[in-house]
């Protein structure tokens, strides 16, 4: 029998006996395994062929006894042990060993103000006065504002840099700087794959499968087609890439699914409490409830359409971790790509003296960015999210992150895959020309009457090309009124806002969503813009400021109770919250079955004064399919999308 | 060719378990059994396409003082020719004194629910919502008469949150020290009412679970049952989906006025609205008219009430129901009634 061979040709050495890397001494005593000593509960029938076990054949050496260790100072040897580190067992810097930590803290911080500013974007009511305009206050939309990459699609779509997205530069010149640390630094959505990926590995993702996952895959050029797909669909029109913006997604994900299933097991857990008869765990149940109530979730209990869809998309997402650390980074982030392509010019970068390596691979255990940071390979600046855990990891002084290093051992081609990426800028601006030629409402051919946007949107056009898909308006909004689009706007408008007033209304004095809104896709409004405001002297006559309305609210009067069923209720006309109402009733008197005569007031919509807030649609007490519903028809923003003459404004004076 | 025979298998002994083992086994599945049987014994759905029926007298709240009071309802008018009105807090004051003061109706270390009307997204000037200087007054005399404890509370129509900042109500009260109470969700709770048309909805516990409870609603008209103040404000103890008592509104609230018993009733006209209600949305809807009325019977102060918008007590269904009910009467000529001007 030939003696194994490595991959060296050496013979292999003996297989270990014992604990792997645990070396007995030859001097101490065996250990030896104890004999058995389970008792079988059997009872033997017959005797005739049983023979009695080998009870005394093990017990050749008797162990020598020693006094035994408690499990608690035993414990605490452990946690204390110097641990030896592997190779050379030099340490790193003190500087990138602080570094790290200073990492790790930011990354905490930065996660933790995102989450902060996610349960924020909500009004919960102030002590201030009652004249006081209700605003937000707090840069809620921040880390969107901060995203170079809704920076530039929109800027490519619209020609505009929207207000607050200024900020997005301060981004760009960190990252010619110090290449991708908002991927490994800042991201929340980075540092929840980061942290998964740490704590949760898969048995198939440990050890060496972690090392091989974590070296430079072909499969990571992805993004970058993704990229090129989302500017060129930008570049002609819409602004798709919002979809898999890492911010939007977070926002998306958490604020509209994990959110309000939280808050969803925590009423049915807290609830239970509140059920008890114990005095103390009721009390206890309902105070919880309500500070929850108060500052993390909202007062009610909010659902959203299709969160199902979104939510199972995001845990599909992170659970890709457990297999390959942070999947989403490395293979589909168009941000990261785009940071990723900036970072090719930055100034500090690695270093590597591949003579050291000694192939210990410890770099690669804790590599983030998969980019290739083991020696006697190039580097890759592009993934790379400078987390500097290669460096720290280094026990041979290998890598060496600094100012301006040489780029013998860097990887400087600027487009991964020429042929591929031209292909892919070619599918994304095909993507938006043909969902054109279909019937999206974009096409202002074929109106969708559900596809109702928020007060204050630009006309379809423009939205498209600013919406970003961020699902900040859905997260401020009140009334559990604004929610992601399916088809209802064609594939293009997929999770952009529409109402469903029959879970929520527009709230008539709320203007929220246009000031969380990131990119202008809803206008800034205020109060007074929302609800119009009639001249002085002249209510209802003329107006000096023309409110904005979202739609037309409609009748049908088969399923009216008044119109159909002798039976009085205008809970509509109650609701109605324009001055004068928008619904007036007229008063009839009509025979029931029993011929009685019943009074009532039937409810008809004065599309003039209508605001389309839907509050009508909202309180219809027929609840399945209600009996007045609104429609998109009639909406400011649009000149074609309307109904009445005069509302086209093409030569109203003043408004 | 046929297959070789094979030889018999040895016999082998036959392992029988131990005594002890027999018997755990058999007490295990006769345990599992006799579980199952059980279980489904006790959860065992019988079928049936039951109908829940309001049975059995009506539920009442009952939180009406006990002991003599000197009036049963008292008007403060403050409206003065010349010179200026008097503020609401002033009006409040005026009133309770006139009924005896706050100590007849709150005790020492009572917890007094305050609820006002905040039921809408409207500033004070809308007149939609309770004056939040009448909440204000009204939570101060609470404590002076030592109440442990005021909370303020409505279950609102609008955004609670915007409603109730936008009313002025939650600072006017915060500021007096209050308690002020959002609507969440899980403060409601199911109860059966047993009235004509409300059998069983989720009620707002903060409102129904205090030792006092003030009603201080607002008088405005309303487009459905004409004129509502007192009696109609008990819709903010409802949750769930109010929109389905208008069908048969006026039983709706003589149902509610049943249920709800309050301590005390202020009613604020100081500024009323006069159409469009319930919500209004024009400060030309409102008139100023500077009058609260105080009162333990709240059917008596929306007879007296709907005047106010020039309405007439027959023409409100609900003042009959109540009357026939024996909740108060709409007759407040048999009351002791005064009215002053302050």
């Amino acid at each position: 029998m030939a003696a194994k061979r490595d991959d060296n040709g050496h013979e292999a050495p003996i297989p270990w006996l014992g604990v792997v890397g645990e070396v007995p001494a030859i001097d101490a005593p065996q250990k030896v395994d104890s004999p058995e000593k389970k008792v079988l509960h059997l009872r033997v029938v017959s005797n005739a062929a049983v023979t009695p076990p080998p009870v005394a054949a093990a017990a050749v050496t008797t162990p020598v006894e020693k006094p035994r260790e408690s499990r608690l100072s035993a414990l605490w040897k452990r946690v204390t042990k110097k641990r030896k580190r592997s190779g050379s067992g030099i340490e790193a810097r003190t500087s990138i060993r602080t570094l790290v930590w200073v990492r790790r803290v930011a990354q905490f911080g930065f996660f933790f103000l995102f989450m902060y500013w996610l349960v924020n974007t909500a009004f919960r009511g102030s002590f201030s006065s009652a004249e006081q305009n209700i605003r937000i206050g707090q840069p809620v939309e921040g880390f969107l504002l901060a995203d170079p990459f809704v920076a530039l699609i929109t800027f490519l779509s619209s020609h505009t840099l929207y207000r607050g997205l200024f900020w997005s530069l301060g981004l760009v010149g960190l990252t010619v700087i110090f290449g991708r640390v908002f991927c490994g630094w800042i991201c929340p959505f980075g540092t929840l794959h980061h942290f998964t990926a740490w704590l949760f590995p898969s048995r198939v993702g440990k050890g060496g499968n972690r090392v091989e996952a974590n070296k430079t895959h072909g499969w990571q050029s992805l993004k970058f087609y993704l990229l090129y797909a989302f500017l060129a669909a930008a570049a002609v029109g819409v602004v798709v890439g919002g979809m898999f913006d890492p911010i939007c997604v977070m926002v998306r994900a958490v604020g509209l699914s994990v959110l309000p299933a939280m808050q969803w097991v925590s009423a049915h857990v807290l609830g239970a409490g509140s059920e008890s008869n114990i005095r103390f765990v009721q009390l206890g149940a309902d105070r919880t409830q309500d500070v929850l109530a108060n500052n993390i979730f909202q007062t009610k209990q909010f659902y959203f359409h299709q969160a199902w869809f979104i939510g199972a998309t995001f845990v599909a997402i992170v659970f890709m971790n457990r297999i390959i650390p942070r999947f989403w980074c490395r293979a589909l982030c168009p941000l990261g790509a785009l940071l990723g392509v900036m970072a090719k010019f930055s100034i500090v970068g690695m270093e590597k003296d591949h003579a050291k390596c000694t192939d210990c691979n410890l770099c690669l255990v804790h590599c983030q960015g998969a980019d290739s940071p083991q020696g006697g390979i190039k580097h890759r600046q592009d993934e790379c999210h400078m987390c500097l855990n290669c460096e720290a990891a280094c026990p041979e002084d290998v890598i060496k992150f600094r100012f301006f290093p040489n780029r013998k051992s860097e990887q400087t081609d600027l487009v991964p895959e020429r042929r591929t990426a031209l292909a892919a800028v070619g599918a994304g601006a095909a993507f938006y020309v043909l969902h054109r030629q279909s019937d999206a409402s974009a096409a202002e051919v074929n109106y969708h009457p559900r596809a109702i946007r928020p007060p204050g949107s630009v006309p379809e056009h423009a939205f498209l090309e600013k919406c970003i898909r961020c699902a900040e308006c859905m997260k401020v909004c009140p009334n559990n009124a604004l929610h992601p689009a399916f088809m209802e706007a064609g594939i293009e408008g997929m999770w952009t806002p529409i109402f469903i007033m029959r879970i929520g209304y527009c709230e008539p004095s709320c203007v929220l969503c246009g000031d969380v809104c990131p990119t202008g896709a809803i206008q800034k409004i205020n109060e007074t813009q929302k609800m119009g405001k009639w001249k002085p002297g002249m209510d209802g006559k003329e107006w000096e400021v023309r409110p904005i309305s979202v739609g037309t609210a409609f009748y049908d009067k088969g399923r009216c109770l008044p119109w159909s069923m002798a039976t009085p209720c205008i809970v509509c006309e109650e609701f109605c919250p324009t001055s004068p109402k928008a619904i007036y009733t007229l008063d009839d008197v009509v025979i029931n079955r029993k011929g009685e005569q019943v009074k009532v007031q039937k409810p008809v919509v004065d599309p003039n004064l209508c605001v389309g807030c839907g509050a009508c649609e909202k309180v219809c007490p027929v609840v399945d399919a209600p009996a007045v519903y609104v429609t998109s028809v009639g909406e400011t923003r649009s000149k074609t999308n309307v109904i009445l003459l005069e509302n086209t404004g093409y030569n109203s004076k003043g408004s | 060719m046929p297959p070789k025979k094979s030889p018999p298998p040895p016999e082998t002994p036959r392992e029988l378990p131990s005594r002890r083992e027999v018997l755990t086994r058999a007490g295990l599945a006769t345990g599992l059994i006799a579980g199952t049987a059980a279980l489904a014994k006790w959860r065992w759905d019988k079928g049936g396409f039951g109908l829940h029926e309001a049975k059995g007298a009506r539920q009442v709240r009952d939180f009406r003082p006990k002991g003599d009071l000197p009036l049963d309802m008292a008007i403060v008018r403050g409206a003065r020719e010349g010179q200026p009105n008097a503020t609401p807090a002033e009006l409040v004051m005026a009133a309770i004194a006139a009924m005896g003061g706050m100590q007849r109706f709150v005790s020492r270390g009572d917890i007094v629910a305050v609820k006002p009307n905040i039921g809408w997204d409207r500033t004070p000037l809308h007149a939609a919502n309770t004056n939040p200087a009448v909440v204000a007054a009204v939570v101060k005399a609470a404590y002076e008469a030592g109440a442990k404890k005021v909370v303020v509370t409505d279950a609102s129509c609008n955004d609670p949150s915007r409603c109730f900042q936008r009313s002025g109500i939650w600072k006017a009260a915060y500021d007096m020290g209050a308690e002020v109470v959002l609507p969440v969700e899980h403060r409601f709770r199911g109860m059966r009412l047993r009235g004509d048309v409300l059998d069983e909805w989720p009620v707002y516990t903060p409102l129904v679970n205090a030792d006092k409870v003030i009603n201080v609603p607002i008088a405005k008209h309303h487009n459905l049952s004409k004129y509502t103040a007192a009696m109609k404000n008990w819709y903010g103890v409802l949750g769930g989906r109010r929109n389905r008592l208008h069908q048969n509104i006026d039983t709706s609230i003589a149902d509610l006025a049943t249920f709800m018993r309050p301590t005390l009733t202020i009613v604020d006209a100081v500024r009323v609205l006069m159409r469009n209600g319930p919500q209004g949305g024009n400060m030309d809807d409102a008139k100023e008219q500077h009058i609260v009325i105080a009162s333990i019977d709240q059917v008596a102060a929306d007879a007296w009430g709907c005047q106010l918008i020039g309405q007439k007590r027959e023409n409100l269904g609900y003042l009959q129901m109540a009357q026939d009910r024996g909740i108060g009467t709409m007759f407040y000529e048999k009351l002791r009634v005064r009215e002053l001007a302050v």
